[in-house]
């Protein structure tokens, strides 16, 4: 070749540089845990759902949630939302909508008639599942999901155990829970109704390899309290269930115009907002510590004191069916100790009162397992593994009568949990849980990325309607802000394929594989500055010392 | 206003791509096709700037023209880690020139398209602003007299970097450099020399001149896509942080750029005809200490004994910029 003046040599790219022989620090693509996934009881991945959720796919978004848990348009009413909790938006602005996002999804599905993905081909072992509340459908679900055959055994007449006869109308329309217990039996789900278990192993004998016990808390814990005859009390358990089922409008509870209700939990709170539905005057919450000692939830406590509930902290019951007509009780002020107990001040007072409502926890009926050996029964409640087998081989057990912490969700998760375990034990081996990622906790975050947008506030029934009907009192989402509300999502600690490390790199080291794929890095070239792990907004990249 | 941000998704459009964005409005970097005009193995330092604000502006002016663009390049980091002979970096043709006559290169280089009738293609000349706003002054300021149709990209690390770090005319005040060491009763840069060139520019009344950063991809690509719709001389003054020359850690970048902005001590606007047309508010405003501490060039003002006058002072220059551009300001 003829070379111009003084050119001795051909022109030669760059790219025979190889750059990463100067790194020290080496960038990897991880995926971190996302707290809302880290918090949910149900071990959903809100993340990954959201995620589909943001580009307006929702029927995907829908299959990649039900992967978890079956039931998003129940869970998205009634779950208490932990994710939220844990939400590492509420640092930039506020927590993203997950729970709404959650019920507009259940409720999409429910419009369009969306079914589960067919199951794995039929292994042909059988799971005997008693009880149909939460934990018995979830378990019966992930079962039928693997391939086994899932049979419920439901005492009482209707499905739904707890979702049913323990959570009021307003927050769970019935149509609701009916078309998630349809899209249930549609699959594969066998629900046998009215049929009690009084004796586990002879159940067994039915043909089961395993049984999930799923049976609740559904015996009120009792008080004592001197009571006249005249004195109405009842158990707040009780009421619930009654306002429930088959029964005409007659048979509705009577608790007259002025209602007491005694507890602090959630149960309590439900009584009372239903009792002012029914047409009490009054509903007077009395509890004997404090407000921020209350185990009721925070919104829920808020949304009671709008309607009218009235609440006495710091008060006890010491004496129902007092006065000529037997309608006051009398009360006694408490005050709170050094260690935090409330403590008797021997101040007293009357209050009329037509019934009260005992709202004091719930136990569970472990007579079913009577003469079942190796079984451990603390407190009430009985005694599981990690897997929720109990120390009978082949029996587990999930929801309130296994737990401390009794939510819905809490009863999903030990069924899907226990499904997982059972599959494993069916087929000889111990389920492990697969080790988890490290938290996406909000400093390994780059914020600045993240336009602001304030929550979407989902629209709240009228006072006036809440206090005498019971419609939903909580509506939902539509389309538009759905999507806005999902697009709030950071995606912490997960890749998003926003480019940002694509861009950012000064040495044009990192190789985009296309949308789905992500990226990956060409090491020849990266030179390991760390800018793209700096800039990366959602903390997905980390750098690691090189090896020598 | 050359860039509006899209509000209200998840990144909104501060990340280089959104996959919620349709294709058009996606910047040219998060695209697999973006020409790389300065292809991996250059020898800049790591977490380089300037590196990464000539791919930046040179792949947007690409875009912009379908690949018809020359460069002149000064001498200075970018030539000298980009084109170590006989290798280059470069995908697009490129002329290295002196270090302070590539505004006369490019004047020309634009002359003999002219005479040739290829019009079409665009003539970009660029320098680090050691060959900007010193050695290259003269020429420079007799292109934009004469309105030479040539945009000129000043990229701005505020001293001569590959050479040791030695003061320009665009370090700021009170930073050390080698020749401004932090001793005596008054360390680092002084204050009251130097020279904003964008300002000087504005002065010259030429179509176009803005100022942008490494840290706003978009408003950057916004820019150049405008200077490159306009005929006549057009001059962008890019921010690229320098991990060497500042002390800073080589991942913070973009971030240094970033509080630069946000602190009020780089002011990002646009002009067209000496008249401002838009500022890049400030989201986040911040006091320009959360700036200078990272940066090992001012560390001799956070001592045991904090030099708060003259933190107090940079703090004024940088209110300044607020007023003067109205950077706090939404919606100029």
């Amino acid at each position: 070749m003829d070379k111009p003046f003084a050119i001795t040599l051909d022109p030669g790219s760059s790219l025979a540089n190889l750059t990463g022989s100067w790194r020290t620090l080496r960038p990897i693509y991880i995926d971190r845990l996302p707290p809302c996934n880290a918090a949910c009881p149900a071990g959903e991945n809100i993340q990954g759902w959201l995620f589909h959720a943001e580009s307006g796919n929702y029927e995907k978004a829908w299959r990649s949630l039900v992967e978890n848990n079956p039931m998003p348009a129940i869970m998205g009413r009634v779950c208490y939302h932990p994710c939220e909790g844990a939400c590492n938006r509420e640092q930039v602005d506020s927590a993203v909508g997950i729970n709404s996002v959650e019920r507009f999804l259940g409720d999409e599905a429910n419009k369009h008639g969306w079914q589960f993905s067919p199951p794995a081909a039929p292994t042909g072992r059988r799971v005997l599942v008693v009880g149909s509340g939460p934990a018995g459908l979830s378990a019966a679900y992930h079962l039928t999901r693997m391939g086994h055959q899932a049979v419920i055994y439901e005492a009482g007449p209707l499905a739904g155990g707890m979702l049913r006869f323990g959570i009021p109308k307003y927050r769970l329309p019935r149509a609701v829970l009916d078309a998630e217990i349809k899209r249930l039996t549609d699959f594969g789900v066998e629900i046998h109704l009215q049929t009690k278990v009084t004796n586990v192993l002879e159940a067994m004998k039915d043909g089961f390899d395993a049984v999930f016990l799923g049976v609740g808390a559904h015996i009120a814990k009792r008080a004592y309290i001197p009571a006249g005859d005249a004195c109405k009390v009842l158990d707040a358990v009780g009421v619930l269930r009654d306002m429930e089922g088959q029964q005409a409008e007659e048979m509705r509870p009577r608790l007259g115009r002025k209602v007491v209700i005694y507890g602090g939990g959630n149960t309590a709170l439900d009584v009372a907002r239903t009792a002012k539905r029914l047409g009490a005057e009054e509903a007077i919450i009395v509890y004997r510590r404090t407000r921020e000692k209350m185990p009721a939830h925070h919104f829920e406590v808020e949304e009671a004191l709008q309607e009218g509930i009235s609440i006495k902290w710091l008060t006890t019951i010491k004496e129902a069916g007092m006065g000529e007509d037997g309608g006051d009780i009398m009360v006694e002020k408490m005050a709170l100790d050094d260690k935090g107990f409330p403590q008797p001040t021997g101040e007293f007072e009357r209050i009329e009162a037509d019934s009260v409502v005992l709202a004091l926890g719930q136990d569970a009926d472990l007579s079913l397992l009577d003469n079942v050996p190796g079984l451990v029964v603390n407190k009430g409640m009985i005694e599981v593994d990690a897997g929720m087998m109990t120390g009978h081989p082949g029996v587990f057990a999930g929801g309130d009568m296994a737990g401390n912490e009794r939510t819905v969700t809490v009863a999903v998760g030990h069924g899907k949990l226990a499904a997982r375990a059972i599959d494993a034990w069916l087929r000889g081996e111990t389920w492990t849980p697969p080790p988890r990622h490290e938290l996406a906790t909000f400093e390994r975050m780059n914020p600045w990325y993240y336009s602001d947008a304030p929550k979407t506030v989902r629209p709240v029934l009228d006072i006036i309607r809440r206090q005498s009907t019971f419609d939903e009192v909580l509506g939902g989402l539509d389309e538009t802000n759905a999507l806005f509300e999902a697009r709030r999502c950071m995606s912490c600690g997960n890749c998003f394929e926003c480019d940002n490390c694509y861009g950012v790199c000064p040495d044009n080291a990192v190789i985009k594989l296309g949308p789905g794929k992500r990226f990956k890095f060409n090491y020849d070239y990266c030179k390991g500055c760390g800018i793209c792990a700096t800039e990366c907004p959602c903390g997905a990249i980390k750098m690691v010392p090189e090896e020598n | 206003m050359s860039f509006q941000p899209v509000k209200f998704y998840q990144t909104g459009t501060f990340t280089v791509g959104n996959r919620l964005l349709p294709p058009e409005e996606r910047s040219v970097q998060s695209s697999d096709k973006r020409f790389n005009s300065i292809n991996s193995g250059h020898r800049a330092c790591q977490g380089c700037g300037e590196a990464l604000g000539a791919r930046y502006a040179i792949d947007a002016a690409m875009e912009a023209t379908n690949g018809q663009v020359i460069a002149a390049n000064a001498t200075g980091c970018l030539e000298v880690f980009s084109t170590p002979y006989p290798e280059t970096s470069w995908q697009i043709p490129w002329i290295h020139s002196l270090f302070g006559n590539t505004a006369a290169v490019a004047t020309g280089i634009a002359a003999a398209l002219k005479v040739k009738g290829q019009t079409q293609t665009r003539v970009v000349a660029q320098g680090g602003d050691g060959g900007t706003t010193d050695i290259g002054f003269g020429c420079l300021s007799g292109m934009f007299e004469r309105n030479d149709d040539v945009l000129y990209i000043c990229y701005d690390n505020g001293g001569y970097m590959n050479t040791g770090v030695q003061r320009s005319s665009a370090t700021p005040a009170a930073a050390r450099t080698s020749t401004t060491p932090a001793v005596g009763s008054a360390p680092g840069n002084v204050f009251g020399q130097g020279k904003f060139l964008p300002a000087i520019a504005l002065a010259h009344d030429i179509p176009y001149v803005a100022t942008a950063t490494v840290a706003d991809l978009r408003d950057l690509e916004a820019k150049v896509r405008r200077a490159m719709e306009i005929r006549g001389a057009r001059y962008i003054h890019i921010l690229v942080p320098c991990p060497l020359g500042w002390g800073t850690a080589a991942h913070d970048t973009i971030r240094m750029a970033r509080l630069a902005k946000e602190t009020g001590t780089f002011p990002v606007f646009e002009a067209e005809y000496g008249e401002i047309k838009s500022v890049l508010a400030i989201r986040r405003p911040l006091p320009v200490e959360d700036y200078l501490k990272p940066q090992k060039r001012y560390a001799h003002l956070f001592g045991k004994q904090p030099k708060v006058d003259v933190i107090a002072h940079l703090q004024a220059q940088a209110d300044r910029n607020i007023r003067r551009y109205g950077l706090l300001e939404k919606n100029h």
